[in-house]
């Protein structure tokens, strides 16, 4: 614990810690453009310079570690003659074209410049232009801005994974590219953005359309994946204009997946704007009150058992409540959330949750990883693998496919003997798994949505009861959900009631007429053409796979737009916020429930948000604890079976278009086709 | 004058043969294993005590340097890495070792290798000297055939192995920690430090990186003890140098010669006199181009030694003597070094990427007298901005020659400029 | 890249069985799991196969061969002035310009140059046989003003020489390499001031 003076303060500060960290932790501000304290020290861009009494020349306090007895001055006139003059180099070939950039107004350079910038510039010569270099749909490139601080390059090779921006080139023609301007292929590479210190490295789908100072701002909760990534919704009017990433150290850091921030064009695209009624065979524009009424009328001359609801990978946890409630009072036993098909058991929390939580992978020093592509489904938590993986601390296998999966990983075999053998403790990893203080099994949505995964799901419970996984503190048992509903409706039971059909049986008693009416709730991820002959109500807020044969449309709120709580796969309970109106008639989701309740003449009981998440409260008491993780007690999961020699596959679909929101992007669209060239360029991915 | 007696590099200028006959018969290779009997710490010692100071530029006592290896592996093996990246302008005297004398250096790797405890040595030479490493592999091959080297290498039971990796390049891998990344396969961008090479060097191994001279030196000064060495010459500046005398002089050469020679005789006695005669003198560089210039009158009296340069705010650096006489354009030689340093920059740090192409920029103009009499102050006041700011030394190598120009030469540069607005008032009248 | 470059880039590139051999000579000088180190030695061996330039195609393989990202070998290959990543003559005439070279007239030198072979430095002759660049010091300042022609180093040049040496290598000749003023190498030229009894 080395004790300095920095600015005349005396502080001791933690053995390793950096110069910049302990004069921050003095009080003291050090300007910076490298420095990154997720990303490798680059100490390039040298604006952290202070002053060590005694040393012959200023020093890099990013680079160097503090030491006892060091007296540092961070504000002497030297230091900022210093700094000063680094502004000025760092001017002198930028373009200072705030005025047209999209970092305007968020910028370090003009941020600093503010503090260490001169009124005029001594420059008189020609500035340099580089020029623009592609980088793929997402990113927008101004590269005569790029001061070639290194962050995108460290970002790329450290967080990414993915070793494909470098600077080419040497002194003051050193450029930033990817290989002969590749698109960057990383399911992460939007957050290059955030980090380019100036506006080299801008939002493409974004360029031009709005400034930062205009655009109000919304705190959220991202719904492309099941890890609730919490984000910042940037509105201006009614109009969703880019989507940013939030700080949240027990989820996403500070990073955020591509599709969660790039797919918002999806959110003005295609959506459901009216309610509609099926008139003649044919949709036509309807009222509130019509499209009630016929529901009503439909929902009057039907017995309650024949009436199923199934709530979608988007539905939130208020609005499923709401559904849930009604189709009971309907009589209605039938009602799943489980449209992958997993046969997951609602009242075993443990058995569906990532019980170990994302936070807890900073711990795990064994990684079993079965049948999940994690890369695609949660890159999120698959980045945060990679950090754990790369303090070497952290052994990792594979059971499935041989995915790239920008980390290490021994492959132990493609299907349920492997991970039998395991279970039997057979196997090399079966004792590394032992021997792990923190050991962790992840199991991904397609193997557990197999006719055997349950069994799987067992052998797997088994595996990690055997290998000393669950222990008073630490539950090393972890399904990889892919949509961010599905925890919150296994939470409140949207499940088969007593004598209930699952999401197969509605389909099917659909199809052979012992399902009259089905209301789908957000749910366009099912086989709709078992519903030819139903009678289906379909609320959600695109006119995507769901409204192909309904009979009802009520237009509902995109995640944007409504006040909701969200439950990711570690069983974090998160609410977020309306930021925008829903479009035209389209409406809050709980309330349309709500409205439509009292016009059945089954009127829910609460007529306030507040009211309905006391409710929720009732039902599953963990959901009134927002921000939280309530860890679920240990029941073992899955039920013993058979399992099929088939191996395990990862996901099918393409992680760009996931739901309707990214089917209706065309940015998302654009990237499955650079996707789809690379592919087929190369041959080696997906 | 030295005497033919004292100097190590006795075929300089490869009057003979260069293989391994021809250098055990000036003396390399032998005793050898005896020198490696007397262990790691005796060499160091010897080294400590001949005063032998890098002969690369920066002059860092060499033997001190090894000692700074760790005492005892943790598991990890200790490189030698020897700098034969000659770069500096002016400098041509690695050259000369390696095509001429490369046993020396070949036996050197192996002596300093004992003393750091290092299994291996790898020679980075500039890729532009492409016979010359040929003539290096040449030697190293009949020394491994000879059983100097590799395993048991002469007798001793000692493994070591000496590589050749030749740079493609870039002036910036002279620098030791940018050499070290180019021996890793990367660009050659310096390191931040700490750590040091002695902790963390290539492959983040405990590394030692030696110059070409000093390294070669170190057999003959082992053989005849450090005494001698530090016999020669004058406290903290001693033993024998190679001077390289280039530009205005009558025979420009490589010579080996005491240190703390009188640059005047160095130049009148080896290199034949300033052309048109001393008294057409203008100035020196004394120490390569990194080294600030010296008019005339300093050059009258100046000794070539580390502390007699640095009292004249100049340099010894690697000993290269650019000389020129008045015919000199004074501010087109320099403004020629600002983009060399320029072109030279390896463009990760903001003061050198940015600073050495406005400083080459504005001595062009200055070469003109394009300028305003003001911006003289203003180049000197960019070059402190660079100087001292930067991860390497080579952001203070680009400020340097400038800020010699203007400390010495500051009323040719108004000169120049007054004559340049003359002639534009002339043609506006 | 110039779209000339784009033009001449070929979509393969393999090294030759004997260059094959020679890459792993190299790669084994390197501890193991080191092989990134032999990326310029690879690189300047797929530069010397493909006549004196190196392709994308070059780099991509020994990127494959060293398991290493394409990007970083990119880095190095344009980092390094010795690569040439497009196309040069068959004579790679490079003349050094910097100051030592400079006080000893290399400007007559690049002048003898352009005169000889009609073009501009940067550039290469209509034939394909020469090019002409200006380069920063290589290392032989005491034997200034010199040039450096493939591997070899031409030196103590006059215009008259390197017009010479030039004219040699258009006959289909090899000149001799080293000085052309009759010195034998960094000797004072008016007789040993030192080392004089190996004379």
């Amino acid at each position: 614990m080395p004790t300095l003076t920095i600015d005349g303060v005396e502080i001791t500060v933690d053995s390793g810690v950096t110069l910049m960290q302990a004069c921050e932790e003095a009080g003291a501000e050090i300007p910076r453009f490298c420095y990154h304290d997720r990303l490798s020290i680059a100490g390039n861009c040298r604006m952290c310079l202070v002053e060590q009494e005694n040393a012959p020349k200023p020093i890099a306090s990013c680079a160097m570690p503090a030491a006892d007895g060091m007296v540092i001055h961070t504000n002497s006139p030297s230091i900022k003659k210093a700094r000063e003059g680094v502004m000025e180099f760092l001017l002198i070939n930028h373009p200072l074209d705030c005025p047209i950039c999209d970092q305007g107004g968020e910028c370090d350079l003009q941020d600093q410049s503010m503090a260490y910038g001169g009124n005029d510039s001594r420059y008189d010569e020609n500035k340099r232009a580089v020029t623009e270099k592609n980088m793929g749909p997402l990113i927008k490139t101004v590269m005569t801005r790029c001061i070639h601080c290194t962050r995108c390059i460290r970002f790329a090779q450290e967080v990414a994974g993915v070793e494909e921006i470098g600077a080419l080139g040497r002194g003051e023609h050193m450029e930033i590219s990817t290989y002969l301007e590749q698109s960057m292929t990383s399911e992460l590479s939007g957050n290059v953005i955030d980090l380019c210190p100036v506006g080299a490295l801008t939002s493409k789908p974004y360029a031009f359309t709005a400034r930062s100072w205009e655009l109000e701002k919304t705190e959220s909760i991202d719904v492309h994946d099941a890890v609730g990534s919490n984000i910042r919704v940037d509105v201006r009017g009614k109009e969703v204009m880019r989507i940013l990433p939030r700080l949240n150290e027990d989820v996403n850091q500070e990073w955020l997946a591509d599709r969660s921030r790039f797919a918002y064009d999806g959110l003005k695209k295609r959506r459901l704007d009216k309610p509609y009624v099926r008139i003649d065979g044919k949709l036509t524009e309807a009222t509130w009150e019509d499209a009630f009424k016929t529901i009503a009328d439909k929902v009057a001359g039907t017995d309650g058992s024949k009436i199923a609801g199934i709530a979608g990978d988007l539905a939130d946890v208020e609005s499923m409540t709401a559904l849930k409630d009604l189709l009971i009072s309907l009589g209605s036993a039938n009602l799943d959330c489980r449209t992958d098909g997993v046969q997951y058991d609602a009242s075993n929390r443990a058995s569906y949750l990532f019980n170990s939580t994302i936070s807890g992978i900073d711990q795990v020093d064994a990684l079993l990883i079965i049948g999940a592509n994690i890369r695609e489904d949660a890159p999120i938590i698959n980045a945060r693998i990679r950090q754990q993986s790369l303090t070497g601390n952290l052994q990792i296998a594979v059971i499935g496919e041989t995915l790239d999966l920008t980390y290490d990983y021994d492959y132990l075999g493609a299907g349920a003997q492997t991970l039998a053998d395991l279970v039997s403790d057979n196997g090399a990893f079966a004792q590394t798994l032992k021997d792990a203080s923190h050991p962790m099994i992840i199991i991904g949505q397609n193997v557990l949505s197999r006719a055997d995964g349950q069994a799987i799901a067992a052998m797997a419970a088994q595996l990690a009861d055997n290998v000393g996984a669950i222990t008073a503190d630490w539950n090393g048992y972890n399904v990889l959900h892919q949509a961010a509903g599905r925890v919150g409706g296994l939470d409140i039971g949207f499940v088969p009631q007593d004598g209930g059909r699952d999401v197969a049986g509605i389909l099917d008693g659909a199809a052979s007429g012992d399902i009259e009416i089905v209301f789908l709730h957000h749910a366009d991820e099912i086989d709709v053409s078992k519903l030819q002959n139903a009678f289906v109500i379909y609320q959600g807020s695109h006119g995507d796979a769901g409204v192909q044969h309904a009979d009802v449309i009520l237009p509902g709120a995109a995640y944007t737009e409504k006040a909701a709580t969200w439950v990711n796969t570690e069983g974090r309970v998160q609410l977020g916020n309306r930021a925008a109106f829903p479009p035209g008639d389209a409406r809050e989701d709980w309330t349309i429930l709500r409205a439509l309740s009292g016009v059945i003449g089954k009127t829910l009981p609460y007529d306030t948000l507040d009211a309905l998440r006391d409710r929720m409260a009732e039902i599953a008491p963990h959901l009134a604890e927002a921000d939280q993780i309530v860890a679920a007690d240990w029941q073992g999961a899955g039920t013993a079976g058979d399992t099929s020699d088939e191996p395990f596959a990862g996901n099918s679909i393409d992680h760009y278009q996931v739901n309707p929101i990214c089917r209706a992007s065309n940015t998302m669209e654009e990237c499955t086709n650079i996707q789809n060239e690379v592919s087929e360029g190369t041959g080696t991915n997906g | 004058m030295l005497s033919d007696k004292d100097r190590i590099f006795t075929n300089l200028y490869g009057l003979k043969d260069p293989g391994i006959d021809g250098a055990r018969a000036r003396g390399d290779w032998a005793g050898t294993a005896d020198l490696i009997a007397k262990g790691d710490d005796w060499i160091v010692d010897e080294l400590k005590e001949s005063g032998l100071r890098g002969r690369g530029g920066a002059g860092f006592p060499t033997g001190l340097k090894m000692s700074f290896m760790p005492k005892v592996s943790d598991g990890r093996p200790h490189y030698l890495v020897v700098n034969a990246d000659e770069g500096e302008p002016g400098t041509c005297k690695d050259r000369e070792i390696i095509r001429h004398d490369p046993h020396k250096l070949v036996e050197g790797c192996l002596l300093s290798g004992v003393a750091m405890r290092a299994e291996a040595a790898y020679i980075y030479i500039r890729g532009e000297f492409y016979r010359e490493a040929e003539q290096l592999q040449a030697a190293i091959d009949e020394a491994y055939a000879a059983g100097l080297l590799g395993e048991n290498c002469c007798g001793t039971g000692y493994t070591f192995d000496v590589y050749v990796h030749r740079g493609m390049g870039a002036y910036i891998c002279g620098e030791e920690t940018a050499l070290i990344e180019s021996l890793e396969g990367k660009k050659g961008q310096p390191r931040l430090k700490p750590p040091f090479p002695a902790n963390v060097g290539v492959w983040g191994c405990p590394t030692t990186v030696n110059n070409v001279e000093s390294i070669a030196a170190v057999p003959t000064i082992l053989r005849r003890g450090g005494a001698w060495f530090a016999g020669l010459g004058r406290e903290n500046n001693t033993g024998t140098k190679i001077f390289s005398i280039s530009g205005h002089v009558n025979h420009p050469c490589n010579v080996e010669e005491e240190m703390g020679i009188p640059l005047k005789e160095l130049i009148e006695k080896h290199a034949g006199g300033v052309i048109g005669g001393w008294d057409n003198l203008l100035a020196i560089i004394p120490g390569g181009s990194s080294v600030p210039v010296l008019p005339k009158d300093i050059c009258d009296t100046v000794l070539m030694d580390f502390d007699s340069l640095k009292a004249e705010k100049s340099g010894l650096g690697t000993a290269a003597v650019i000389v020129m006489d008045k015919s000199t354009d004074i501010v087109a030689a320099i403004a020629r070094l600002a983009s060399f340093y320029q072109h030279e920059s390896c463009g990760q740090c903001t003061p050198c990427r940015e600073g050495t192409g406005w400083m080459a920029r504005v001595m062009d103009r200055m070469v003109r007298g394009d300028a305003e009499v003001e911006e003289i102050d203003s180049l000197l006041d960019v070059s402190t901005q660079i100087e001292g700011h930067t991860i390497c030394a080579l952001g203070d190598a680009a400020a340097w020659p400038i800020q010699g120009l203007i400390r010495h030469f500051r009323p040719e540069l108004e000169a120049r400029i007054a004559t340049a607005k003359q002639a534009a008032n002339t043609r506006a009248a | 890249m110039s779209g000339q470059t784009q033009a001449q880039q070929s979509e393969h590139f393999e090294f030759t069985a004997e260059n094959l051999q020679k890459t792993k000579e190299h790669i084994a000088k390197y501890p193991e799991g080191r092989q990134a180190s032999a990326v310029m030695p690879l690189l300047d061996i797929a530069q010397r196969q493909n006549g004196g330039w190196l392709p994308q195609a070059g780099i991509r393989c020994v990127a494959t061969m060293l398991d290493m990202p394409v990007i970083r070998v990119l880095e190095v290959a344009s980092f390094y002035t010795m690569y040439n990543l497009a196309p040069v003559g068959e004579h790679f005439v490079q003349v050094c310009t910097t100051t030592p070279c400079w006080l000893r007239g290399s400007d007559d030198i690049v002048s003898a140059c352009k005169n000889k072979l009609g073009i501009n430095m940067g550039e290469t002759t209509q034939d394909g046989k020469f090019t002409i660049i200006e380069v920063e010091c290589l290392g032989a300042c005491a034997n200034a003003p010199m040039m450096q022609i493939g591997d070899d180093y031409y030196e103590d040049l006059t215009a008259d020489t390197t017009t010479k040496v030039l004219d040699a290598l258009q006959a289909g000749d090899t000149p001799t390499p080293g000085p052309q003023s009759g010195r034998k190498k960094s000797e004072p030229a008016g007789g040993l001031t030192s080392l004089q009894e190996t004379s």
